[in-house]
């Protein structure tokens, strides 16, 4: 479009004012990339001019002498010799930044340029051209997309890394074989805090879920003595809620106080508190540590047990300085 | 005659509130009759929280055990309940302590009167808490808020009627 002409931007004498419109699009006919361009490489130097009441910010850009082979453009002359661009809005900082980077670099001198930007003067396609200030921005545009490419590429091989060292150490705890080394351990450790993954989950097992549950519950009933693979406490917790569908003789207790233990089905409640009492009554009075070193338990299933005893009226307590003791519920007994 | 602990005083977990409700209704009803019984063998009608605390009622030292405040407070809370207790002030730091309630005393000193045949005399306050006469009675000794309200009681029932007279009040029977 060789038919625009230079304006000031007031008005004539005979014109009035119809519309003013932000955001318009310039076509040239057909051709949607219509714009206006400056080669780099002819900019000598370029400054910054603040912002003032008023004024917006600018940058001045000062430019060499037009080569003789210069293409045609809006203008054929002009007093100046460098332009300026009023930043309106914003931008000018990230402008200025990128100018003297792209200046400081001087690309245009040792990439052969690929590709051609259509501007409204370029009718030969093919033509390579300089990058314009536009251009920049889509060299931008280009060089993150690449990063972004870079980084995903990197993080999948990390991944697939993780995955085989997590897969080796799994198998080595599985046929215990040779011992997983210290360096191994390291690496997984610092995978999985970089990741911040806590449980990293692989998908060629049997997948999440209730299936994943189910087997995991089958093994536990198996081989509930032998030792586990690493498995998530919530895992754990999941599989045992359904010892009762999957026929095990195994039941996840939960009691008051939120502590879950796995017993066995024959272990009914009246016996445990039956039992608590006579240990209880033989001793006259016991306390939960005494408690588990007799049943050869942990303190906190003996106290568990004390607890629900007391909770039925068949124990009481006595709580002191000296610590929680339990003895059998004279209250109760004795008239 | 000494006092007579019951088989609870030597119970550690006496002195522990208990958390199951059973058992406590089973522990505070003991507590409340031992409490009860100590003030009716050493005479006690009125009552200081903070002196009560070292009374060896609450303060068990040859097994080490004390009952804590808040469990006091608790006991004392029944005995309100079961009228044995009134508090004397809002802050809860004296007591009467009524281990024969004031009907049960009206009961026990008419009783007296008819059985001597006293019936239509008047008594001073005095002669009747305090006389020779009485001396073996187990109102002798009883504290005047205590003896008023008793013959208070009898009055509502139409038994006595307490008189004001020139030196103080008296009482005479029906």
């Amino acid at each position: 479009m060789d038919r625009f002409t230079w304006s000031n931007g007031l008005l004539e004498m005979n014109e009035t004012l119809v519309i003013q419109q932000r955001g318009v699009k310039l076509y040239d006919g057909e051709d949607k990339e219509c714009c206006i361009a400056i080669p780099l490489s002819q900019i000598i130097y370029f400054e910054e001019q603040a912002a003032g009441i008023g004024k917006s910010a600018k940058i001045v850009v000062h430019l060499h002498a037009s080569p003789a082979n210069k293409e045609p453009g809006p203008y054929q002359q002009s007093k100046f010799s460098y332009f300026k661009l009023s930043f309106k809005e914003h931008g000018q900082i990230e402008f200025f930044r990128r100018l003297t980077e792209e200046l400081s670099q001087k690309r245009w001198e040792s990439t052969p340029m690929s590709q051609p930007i259509p501007t409204a003067t370029n009718s030969q396609t093919g033509r390579t051209r300089a990058v314009g200030i536009v251009g920049i921005e889509r060299k931008i545009e280009e060089r993150r997309k690449e990063t972004e490419k870079i980084s995903q590429s990197k993080l999948m091989v990390k991944a697939k890394e993780m995955v085989e060292l997590s897969r080796s150490i799994a198998n080595k705890i599985k046929d215990k074989q040779g011992d997983i080394t210290e360096d191994e351990t390291i690496r997984f450790k610092s995978y999985l805090l970089s990741m911040g993954i806590a449980n990293p989950v692989t998908r060629e097992t049997h997948g999440s879920g209730t299936h994943y549950h189910l087997q995991l519950a089958k093994q536990l009933g198996d081989i509930l003595l032998a030792p586990l693979e690493l498995l998530s406490p919530e895992d754990l917790v999941n599989a045992c809620k359904m010892f009762e569908s999957l026929k095990q003789p195994l039941r996840l207790r939960i009691f008051d106080s939120g502590v879950m233990v796995v017993q066995l089905q024959s272990h009914s409640e009246e016996e445990m508190i039956s039992s608590a009492l006579d240990n209880v009554t033989d001793k006259g009075s016991l306390t939960a540590e005494e408690f588990a070193k007799l049943l050869g338990l942990s303190v906190l299933l003996s106290k568990e047990r004390l607890l629900l005893a007391e909770k039925m009226g068949h124990l009481c307590r006595d709580d002191s300085v000296e610590g929680l003791r339990f003895y059998p519920n004279l209250f109760n007994s004795q008239a | 005659m000494s006092f007579e602990w019951p088989w609870q005083y030597n119970f550690p977990p006496f002195f522990t509130l208990q958390p199951n409700v059973d058992t406590r209704q089973k522990q505070l009803a003991a507590w409340c009759s031992l409490a009860l019984s100590y003030c009716r063998h050493h005479k006690l009608y009125t009552l200081d929280i903070m002196e009560v605390q070292e009374c060896p009622v609450f303060n068990h030292k040859n097994i080490d055990r004390k009952l804590s405040t808040e469990a006091i407070l608790i006991v004392f809370e029944e005995l309100r309940k079961k009228g044995n207790l009134e508090w004397l002030d809002k802050n809860k730091t004296q007591c009467l302590v009524m281990w024969r309630r004031p009907e049960e005393w009206g009961k026990l000193i008419y009783q007296w009167v008819s059985k001597n045949g006293m019936v239509n005399t008047v008594f001073t306050l005095y002669e009747l808490a305090n006389g020779d006469d009485t001396e073996s009675e187990e109102f002798h000794g009883l504290e005047e808020w205590m003896l008023i309200r008793s013959l208070q009681a009898l009055q509502t029932d139409g038994k006595a009627e307490v008189i004001t007279m020139d030196d103080g009040k008296g009482v005479k029977f029906f």
